[in-house]
């Protein structure tokens, strides 16, 4: 299994003395946020899939990779990304971007439409099923 | 002596004692060394007589039937159906039937139950007059009832109120007729009695006491027009029912010299045989060891059991011959009923005939509410009589025979009127029997718990038959189970998934007074320690969603599915507003409100599907079914589609389907409404809706009925006086038959009640629990729902008709509403990276004409799956 990590790279301020400017920050972050790119680790390089505004808290898109392959892109209500192989194993059909995001022990979980069989988003491992997995991809937002 | 190396059984009448008297005979491996031979006189197998006028609200005589489908077959039992047996030779073992059948028996057991006993009055075989037995005697009475205005019941006993509640659910203006003083006069004293009366006449019935019926009269036709009482006066009337109670049918044991009682019954020992050893007799034809006649169910299953316990020691071998324990010498004649919806029951000592008895008496004239106790001066509880409100019934009956935990008067007060809060089931002895119907003790039930690791109440009835009979006890039953789970420590986590340990009707009533209108709220704030903060899950993000959508005008949500935080908890069905098919595709359904559609839409439809390449169904619910289309031509779909005039069909939801109709009065020759004008209506008004599951409906325009609207949801079918609704049906790998809610509805009043039951369902119903489900789990079922929305029980009902007034008023397509917003339309993209590029992996191949998903394409290399076979047999190839 590939061992994956989720690199996060969205500034962070907290030099805000009172709740006018803090909120003022947190708006201006906000915008800054919703502005930044998504990229996702593929043979070797990175390669941008989206804004992070497009991602809604709690569910997923489908992206295409530069080489024709199809990955999920997810993000949490925590502001987490996840990415993995858009490919439902079960089945065979490419719909995992458009199942459900759940959690269960702190861990991000997608639920396929299909059969709704769980697979762990920073494993990509099946969690109804030892012997199965998706391939799971880096993300960062920059 | 067996005569031949495999005994021959002959069991004559297939009753329910008949039929249960087999299944003892099966259960001891009889059926297996002998030969069992049954002739029965009614054309059908045996059916639950005691549950006979249910035909009336619903129920078909093949869901009456006793006999699980095969049962003959597979215990190599020959049954004669339509064939009685008319005389029996003792001395050459033989029985004969009317077909003229010779059959020789080693054991011959008599089953032939009672016949109903017409009181001999001038004209009592007039057309017109029937009796209350049988499923025959009911087809024939509901058949010339159609014909009738006024009925009269000979007989106001339990029988007799039974018929008397037929007629009137059958429109007639309902007389009963008894000669006893009061209404069922064995069973409830004076004061009982006097409740019963207040609550009949109530109903619209009249009652004459204290009089016999003298004389029927007839017409020139020969059929019956009215009946002279014996105090003078004159009852017109157009149907008479003879109820006036039973007696044994005896007369094969006369005719082969067998003795019977003094009053009818065939004189049987305490092993249930008769003088001759040869020859046994069981149920209501048998007169028992204490000279009585028992005309109830539960004492004919006790000797069923008696007499199979009997043969199947003289029919076996060493080991089973030794086993002769079983015996029948008396029987408990309590009984709890419910006549004309009144709760009846009385038990042990009721008419206080023990010597230096006392009376604890509660009587409520204005509710209709009688109880009485009878009581030993010691204390002990020797018996009883509840009118009204036999709720106690369940708890008292067990305790009959010692001294109650608590002062008797306490036990007849109403709730709240100084009644301890429950006198719980733990107040009874181990040995006290729960079911009667089975003699099931309560040491037999907490055994079921601890020893054999039942943890739910169905488990429990499964291996004790405890709550199978006439179902009186379940609710003691219930808090019995609950009571030793508990004190085995077993939680029963009722909770909806890992999220919430809440179930879907309690967060339902958390988000409705709280007015919480987000999943995180109700999440971070309501659910478990451990997922509070976390993302929810498939299981409870789609629920939550449902449960706001349900009750967004009430909090001041969006009542768009995909607005805000709403998107993110639906399924992707509901996210795409069309439902994924196995490659990944769409099917889109457009909303054909009855089923009634132009031409010009018709070939919308038509033109929509060949431009896009889409396969057409019909559905079952009088649609039309558009499938293959990729989620980025949705939009362009719905958009030719919303252009023509249609919504919606919200095929893809938790929701209101289709409400399926006839062609009603319009056109059908039998119509008797305008079943399409209906329907469209119904479906209009409950379009969108979003429930715990999908909802179905139909309408038929008479009782024909060809919209099938017994399966559904909730069902209308016609009448000459408007309509009936039904509630609860379903198809499905579950098939259950609607349950009569309420009748003769104006088109207004069917509205109402079907707004307060659709609104009650969606407070109260677990997570993907359809009706047909919901109303089998809720504690007190139908009544209890009946209570609800039609009695209105609970002071409900406004706000449930505000609930949908609301909807109503807040009713907007959502796919008119997504294409007119281009945010929202941005989720129909197959790659968010590659907005105008369809998805390779759905393709298409020929198939009669038609397109079918490409499979080859999904079965890709790279991913090894174990379990692939399995699921997805045609996937793997």
């Amino acid at each position: 299994m590939t061992a994956v990590t989720t690199e996060v790279t969205t500034e962070t301020t907290t030099t805000a003395t009172t709740p006018a400017t803090a909120a003022a920050v947190a708006a201006s972050g906000e915008e800054r946020a919703a502005g930044l790119r998504v990229e996702v680790r593929a043979d070797g390089g990175w390669a941008a899939v989206c804004r992070l505004s497009d991602l809604v808290p709690g569910r997923g898109v489908a992206a295409l990779l530069p080489d024709g392959r199809q990955i999920a892109v997810f993000r949490d209500r925590a502001g987490r990304t996840y990415a993995v192989g858009n490919r439902d194993p079960f089945t065979g059909a490419y719909v995992l971007s458009r199942g459900l995001l759940g959690s269960a022990g702190g861990r991000a979980f997608v639920a396929s439409p299909l059969l709704k069989q769980r697979f762990d988003l920073a494993t990509g491992r099946c969690l109804d099923d030892d012997a199965v997995s998706v391939p799971v991809y880096a993300v960062r937002t920059r | 002596m067996p005569r031949t190396p495999r005994p021959t059984i002959v069991l004559v009448g297939h009753g329910m004692v008949g039929q249960r008297f087999l299944e003892e005979l099966a259960s001891r491996e009889v059926t297996e060394r002998a030969r069992v031979v049954v002739l029965c006189e009614e054309p059908r197998p045996a059916y639950d007589r005691v549950q006979l006028t249910s035909y009336f609200s619903g129920r078909t005589p093949g869901e009456l039937s006793l006999v699980d489908e095969g049962f003959m077959e597979r215990h190599g039992i020959e049954l004669h159906l339509g064939d009685p047996a008319v005389a029996v030779d003792r001395r050459a073992r033989t029985v004969t039937s009317r077909a003229g059948l010779e059959i020789g028996y080693d054991t011959l057991v008599l089953a032939t139950g009672s016949y109903p006993f017409v009181p001999p009055v001038p004209g009592s075989d007039s057309t017109g007059c029937f009796v209350y037995r049988t499923v025959e005697d009911l087809l024939a009475i509901e058949e010339y009832a159609g014909r009738s205005r006024v009925g009269t019941v000979v007989g106001g006993g339990l029988l007799g109120l039974e018929a008397a509640g037929a007629l009137s659910g059958l429109g007639l203006e309902t007389h009963i007729v008894e000669f006893n003083p009061r209404l069922m006069a064995l069973q409830v004293d004076e004061g009982g009695g006097a409740a019963l009366r207040r609550t009949v006449e109530e109903m619209g019935l009249t009652v004459h006491t204290g009089v016999g019926g003298k004389e029927i009269t007839v017409g020139a036709d020969g059929a019956v027009t009215g009946m002279a009482l014996s105090d003078g006066s004159r009852i017109a009337t157009d149907l008479v029912v003879f109820s006036a109670g039973v007696r044994p049918r005896d007369e094969l044991a006369r005719g082969c010299g067998l003795e019977v009682g003094e009053r009818g019954g065939i004189a049987v020992d305490e092993r249930c045989r008769t003088a001759d050893a040869a020859v046994y007799a069981i149920g209501e034809c048998a007169r028992a060891v204490d000279g009585t006649v028992y005309g109830l169910v539960a004492p004919g299953y006790e000797m069923a059991r008696v007499a199979a316990e009997a043969i199947a020691g003289s029919t076996g071998d060493a080991e089973g011959a030794g086993d002769a324990g079983a015996s029948f010498t008396g029987a408990d004649t309590s009984t709890k009923l419910k006549l004309l919806g009144v709760d009846v029951a009385s038990f042990g000592d009721a008419h206080g005939k023990t010597e230096g008895c006392l009376d604890v008496v509660y009587s409520d004239s204005r509710a209709g509410v009688y109880k009485k106790l009878v009581v030993a001066a010691d204390g002990t509880l020797l018996g009883g009589v509840l009118v009204g409100d036999a709720e106690a019934y369940g708890m008292l009956r067990p305790l009959t025979g010692s001294v109650p935990p608590v002062a008797p008067e306490q036990l007849v007060l109403p709730a709240g009127a100084g009644a301890p809060a429950a006198l719980g089931p733990s107040a009874l002895p181990d040995e006290a029997v729960v079911c009667s119907c089975h003699n099931v003790t309560k040491g037999t039930v907490r055994a079921a718990v601890t020893e054999h690791a039942c943890t739910t109440v169905p488990e429990v009835k499964k291996c004790t038959k405890a709550g199978t009979g006439c179902g009186s006890c379940v609710k003691v039953l219930t808090a019995l189970v609950n009571d030793e789970l508990e004190a085995g420590g077993v939680t029963v986590d009722k909770g909806l998934c890992g999220c919430f340990a809440h179930t879907r009707g309690e967060l339902y009533e958390i988000v409705r007074t709280r007015r919480l209108s987000t999943f995180a709220e109700l999440l971070d704030g309501h659910g478990r320690r451990e997922a509070r903060g976390g993302e929810g899950c498939e299981i409870c993000k789609p629920a939550v969603a449902s449960i706001i959508a349900s009750l967004a005008p009430a909090l001041g949500a969006s009542g768009y599915v995909l607005d805000g935080e709403q998107a993110a908890l639906q399924d992707t069905n509901d996210h795409h507003l069309a439902n994924i098919q196995r490659n990944g595709s769409y099917s889109v359904v457009p909303r054909i409100p009855g089923g009634e559609i132009t031409p010009e839409k018709l070939i919308v439809i038509g033109e929509v599907a060949r431009d896009f390449g889409l396969y057409t169904k019909i559905t079952g619910g009088q649609r039309i079914d558009l499938f293959g289309a990729r989620v980025d031509q949705l939009p362009a779909i719905w958009a030719r589609l919303v252009d023509a005039g249609f919504e919606s069909g919200h095929a893809y939801g938790k929701a209101l389907r289709t409400v399926k109709s006839c062609v009603g009065r319009t056109w059908c020759r039998y119509g008797v409404q305008d079943s399409v004008r209906m329907a469209i209506d119904l479906e209009l008004r409950y379009r969108g809706l979003r429930a715990p599951h999908k909802l179905k409906s139909a309408v038929s325009g008479c009782q024909r009925e060809c919209a099938e609207a017994r399966s559904k949801d909730f069902g209308v079918i016609a009448t000459a006086n408007g309509w009936n609704l039904y509630v609860g049906g379903n198809g499905g790998a579950t098939p259950r038959h609607a349950d009569l809610l309420a009748k003769d509805l104006s088109d207004a009043e069917l509205v109402r009640l079907i707004d307060r039951f659709l609104m009650f369902y969606i407070r109260t119903a677990d997570r993907l629990e359809r009706t047909a489900a919901w109303l089998e789990r809720i504690e007190g079922g139908l009544d209890h729902v009946r209570d609800v929305v039609v009695h209105d029980s609970l002071g409900l009902c406004a706000e449930l008709e505000a609930l949908m007034a609301d909807h109503v008023a807040n009713y907007r397509d959502e796919w008119a509403a997504t294409l007119d917003d281009p945010e929202r339309l941005r989720r129909f993209v197959s790659f968010v990276n590659a907005p105008g590029a369809p998805d390779p992996s759905v393709r298409f191949v020929a198939e009669r004409d038609q397109v079918r998903p490409d499979l080859t394409l999904l079965s890709g290399p790279d991913i090894p799956v174990r379990t692939l076979d399995a699921l997805e047999g045609s996937a793997a190839r």
